[in-house]
């Protein structure tokens, strides 16, 4: 059969290397890009967590200047726009890319240039909300960006000019990440491999896409319309026209409240991996997990207005509002319960990633807590804007998501890289983590049911702050040496190599069925999916009696489909055949990038971006997965 | 050898089972989940036009410039590309060339009469006096239709690129699956205007000056 095909002419070659730099750059490996995800939040992580030490520094004395009240609002705002959308929610991604095509016996994602142009628009958009801290104009307007005060009228300048664009090129990132891991888990499971056998972090990785891929358009909407309100003097935030803050604040908490389980789904998802593993007992109520997870995603979209109970909504949507708000509590509350009957009457072994486990279980029921008391509209009008919600919220994001972050960064470390994190010093990093931490948030409470306002760049000393205040920042300098530690870990780690082996802790799911660090391929047949937890029954036969028997359901064999499928005569054997790398997707978000930034800095660049991301698209579609010329794959 | 792994990827066919979980492909199942995104951006922006109605401080107002019958005929010409959609894809399944090339041009002409009577209507509206900066409804006005017009023109870009690949060969009854995609993104395309033309011109056409605002006079009046 006779095809033709069109290529655009090339202007660098396809990229073939497998080391070096350009192996890095045009990869389309899961496995690589979840590394990339990893490194650059971590350099994110260290960014804001320098912001909050400044906070911290600037707020441990009465009437402190150190910092003044401008510089003070673009810490605030950095710190919370960098966590939120440049730690937290890609370090979430770098788990996604690592462990989902693993976990369900995959070879990849089902788009794998589309995974890597996520993780390129990902990184520009970081700089292009960072950009002002070059210029001197960061943004100052805090990470939810309340218009009228983020428009032009009241924050002139380019600040949230950068804040408005960057976020937005992030957001097509995630966008493009959960429409990839949407189709990635319903399409690519292994033979067997039904839903309700997929492991917890999976099903929450499911969920978090669906949020992300529905929720992420809404504050795009937003930030389109205060971008061309900033730019091109629109009226959607100009009160001089009748623009109305009240919908600033309904589109980005309609957006904002889904991102918070955005951010702590895919943690409970990490826990609920770390403890029956070291429980050595199945998950306690796998269902209700799952069902609780979908629970909360769908009750995540009714609760919005609780972010704005004292803007005077009247008394019957508040009504609503509290309502759902505290019945959202009720799935969360079950998935508490089910961690902590998985550790009951389990073999329980504390090793860090366990401690951090169980630390997230701890930490994440105080910020629960807090949250509920907040959840009532009359206690919230008492809470709004102090410091009580700040300790609500990093115990929630701190004290949950980030334990369970680095939970997972010491399970899985030995499966990414083949050498195990030293344990003893993990368990100093996981106690000073924890002190500081506690340190640091703790008193927050007091101090705001004591009235101490956010956002305020200082206080005076008859207020009788000062000794509170004093013991957090010396808590954030306690978490920094934490931080610290982690690194002194990798590196003291590196060094000693403890090698892992394929499966250090006796764990349950499909990716320690491979060597540490997997192969290209990951896996060299796919596995045939009998039960939940299968690995673990491999090992553990007879302990399968009270399991139900096997339905098999979606076999497959090969599970590509970007790549031809089917063993062809050139694959060496293997049967295994993977899509070469491409330099497109970089080209693409390069594109993006500029011509969105074009739109602050001149036309001129907007036309060098449209080439640049049209020669990508065009490129991109033109360009077959793998070359066809014979012994060029992988 | 790996040339011909390429083209057996290539022929699958449209009632095909595919080879993964759910028996969709990868590539249909991506543009469902993107539509459902792409719900989201339009339900918002509409959302907030709703959100204005009737709150512009100065005119012109709905009811000065918005023009029904007009719209209805561009509206038409849209939904007709829909029909002609289908045909071309009905016809490049079935492997005839002359009638795949015709369905898939008319496709593309239709929407760009569509985009041609959008452009008519925003060059009279300034004219008239509204741009996005005059008041809340021109401001909400354009970026809604303008967002839709920019997703008619993407479409419209695409079938143009599907067209080319179509006389060089590279699409054809067995790859089918490219034409679908972009049919489904085209008829969202069009029921997001059913719904712009039922809320922007259907009900909030004879809309006046809200309580307390000024009459609007006329640029030139």
């Amino acid at each position: 059969m006779t095809t033709t095909t069109l290529t655009l002419p090339r202007i660098f070659k396809r990229p073939k290397s497998e080391t070096g730099i350009w192996s890095w750059i045009g990869t389309v490996d899961h496995k690589r890009i979840g590394t990339m995800y990893g490194i650059i939040s971590f350099f994110w992580l260290l960014v804001g967590g320098f912001e909050a030490l400044m906070i911290r520094a600037q707020l441990a004395q009465a009437d402190s200047e150190l910092v003044s009240a401008e510089t003070y609002n673009q810490l605030f705002t950095m710190h919370g726009t960098t966590m939120v959308f440049l730690v937290v929610m890609p370090l979430s991604a770098a788990f996604f890319n690592w462990l989902i095509p693993l976990q369900i016996g995959a070879r990849d994602v089902a788009f794998p240039r589309m995974n890597s142009l996520s993780l390129w628009l990902f990184l520009f958009g970081g700089l292009v909300v960072n950009a002002g801290w070059l210029t001197g104009e960061a943004p100052n307007g805090g990470w939810f960006g309340y218009a009228p005060n983020s428009g032009i009228a009241f924050n002139p300048g380019h600040g949230m000019t950068y804040w408005a664009l960057g976020l937005s090129i992030l957001g097509i990132a995630s966008i493009a990440a959960g429409l990839n891991f949407i189709v990635t888990i319903f399409n690519m499971r292994a033979p067997g491999m039904s839903l309700f056998k997929m492991p917890v972090f999976t099903w929450m990785t499911l969920i978090t896409s669906i949020l992300l891929v529905l929720a992420i358009p809404v504050i795009g909407v937003a930030l389109i319309q205060i971008g061309t309100d900033r730019l091109y003097d629109t009226n959607f935030y100009n009160s001089l026209k009748g623009g109305d803050p009240v919908l600033w604040q309904h589109m980005f908490w309609l957006f904002g409240h889904p991102e918070v389980y955005i951010l702590i789904l895919p943690a409970m998802g990490i826990v609920s991996e770390v403890l029956p593993t070291f429980a050595r007992k199945p998950l306690f109520g796998y269902d209700f997990v799952i069902f609780s997870g979908i629970g909360i995603a769908f009750m995540g979209w009714f609760v919005w207005s609780h972010h704005m109970f004292t803007v005077g909504l009247g008394p019957a949507a508040n009504s609503a509002f509290a309502i759902s708000t505290m019945a959202i509590a009720i799935p969360t509350g079950v998935k508490i319960l089910n961690w902590m009957a998985t550790l009951v009457r389990g073999s329980i072994k504390l090793n860090v990633a366990m401690l951090f486990s169980i630390s997230f279980i701890a930490m994440f029921t105080i910020g629960g807590l807090s949250g509920v008391m907040h959840a009532s509209a009359p206690t919230d009008a008492q809470q709004q804007d102090t410091y009580f919600v700040v300790a609500h919220f990093h115990y929630v994001l701190f004290g949950g998501a980030m334990m369970a972050i680095f939970s997972g960064t010491y399970f899985w470390w030995p499966k990414m890289t083949g050498w195990m994190l030293n344990e003893r010093i993990g368990m100093v990093m996981w106690f000073t983590i924890l002190l500081g931490f506690n340190m640091q948030f703790a008193p927050m409470h007091w101090l705001g049911m004591d009235g101490m306002p956010r956002r305020i760049f200082t206080y005076s000393s008859d207020q009788g702050w000062e000794s509170l205040n004093a013991i957090a920042s010396a808590g954030g300098l306690v978490i920094a040496i934490g931080i610290l530690l982690f690194i002194f870990n990798v590196f003291y780690s590196r060094k000693k190599r403890v090698m892992a082996g394929n499966d250090p802790w006796d764990a349950r799911t499909l990716e320690w069925s491979i060597p540490s660090p997997p192969p290209h391929y990951n896996f060299e047949t796919i596995p045939q999916v009998q039960h939940r937890d299968d690995f673990w029954y491999q090992k553990y036969p007879e302990l399968l009696e009270h399991e139900e028997g096997h339905a098999p359901s979606g076999a497959q064999e090969d599970l590509h489909l970007e790549a031809p499928s089917g063993g062809s005569d050139d694959d060496h054997g293997h049967g295994i055949h993977l899509p070469d790398m491409s330099y497109y997707p970089l080209l693409v978000s390069l594109g993006v990038t500029l011509g969105l930034a074009g739109l602050m800095a001149g036309l001129w660049l907007t036309v060098i971006g449209a080439v640049i991301g049209l020669w990508g698209v065009f490129g991109w579609s033109l360009e077959p997965v793998n070359d066809p010329t014979p012994g060029a794959d992988h | 050898m790996a040339h011909q792994a390429i083209t057996e990827y290539h022929a699958e066919v449209h009632d095909t089972t595919y080879n993964t979980s759910t028996g969709l492909s990868n590539r249909k199942l991506l543009m469902w989940a993107f539509l459902a995104s792409d719900v989201m951006f339009f339900g918002t922006f509409i959302a907030t036009y709703l959100v204005y109605r009737n709150r512009s401080l100065v005119g012109p107002y709905p009811e000065n410039v918005l023009d029904i019958p007009i719209t209805t005929v561009s509206t038409f010409v849209l939904l007709m590309s829909s029909l002609s959609m289908v045909l071309a894809l009905h016809y490049v399944r079935d492997g005839a060339k002359i009638s795949g090339r015709f369905w898939i041009f008319v496709t593309a002409a239709l929407g760009i009469v569509f985009i041609g009577f959008q452009v008519v209507e925003f060059y009279t509206f300034v004219n008239e006096g509204l741009t996005p900066v005059t008041n809340l409804f021109g401001t909400t006005f354009f970026i809604l239709t303008g967002f839709h017009g920019a997703h008619v023109t993407i479409g419209i870009l695409w079938l143009l690129f599907l067209l080319f690949g179509h006389f060089k060969g590279t699409l054809r009854s067995d790859n089918s699956l490219d034409l679908e995609i972009a049919g489904l993104y085209w008829h969202f395309v069009d029921i997001v205007w059913i719904v712009i033309f039922t809320v922007v011109y259907l009900v909030t056409a004879n809309d006046g000056a809200p309580p307390g605002a000024p009459p609007f006079i006329g640029p030139h009046g």
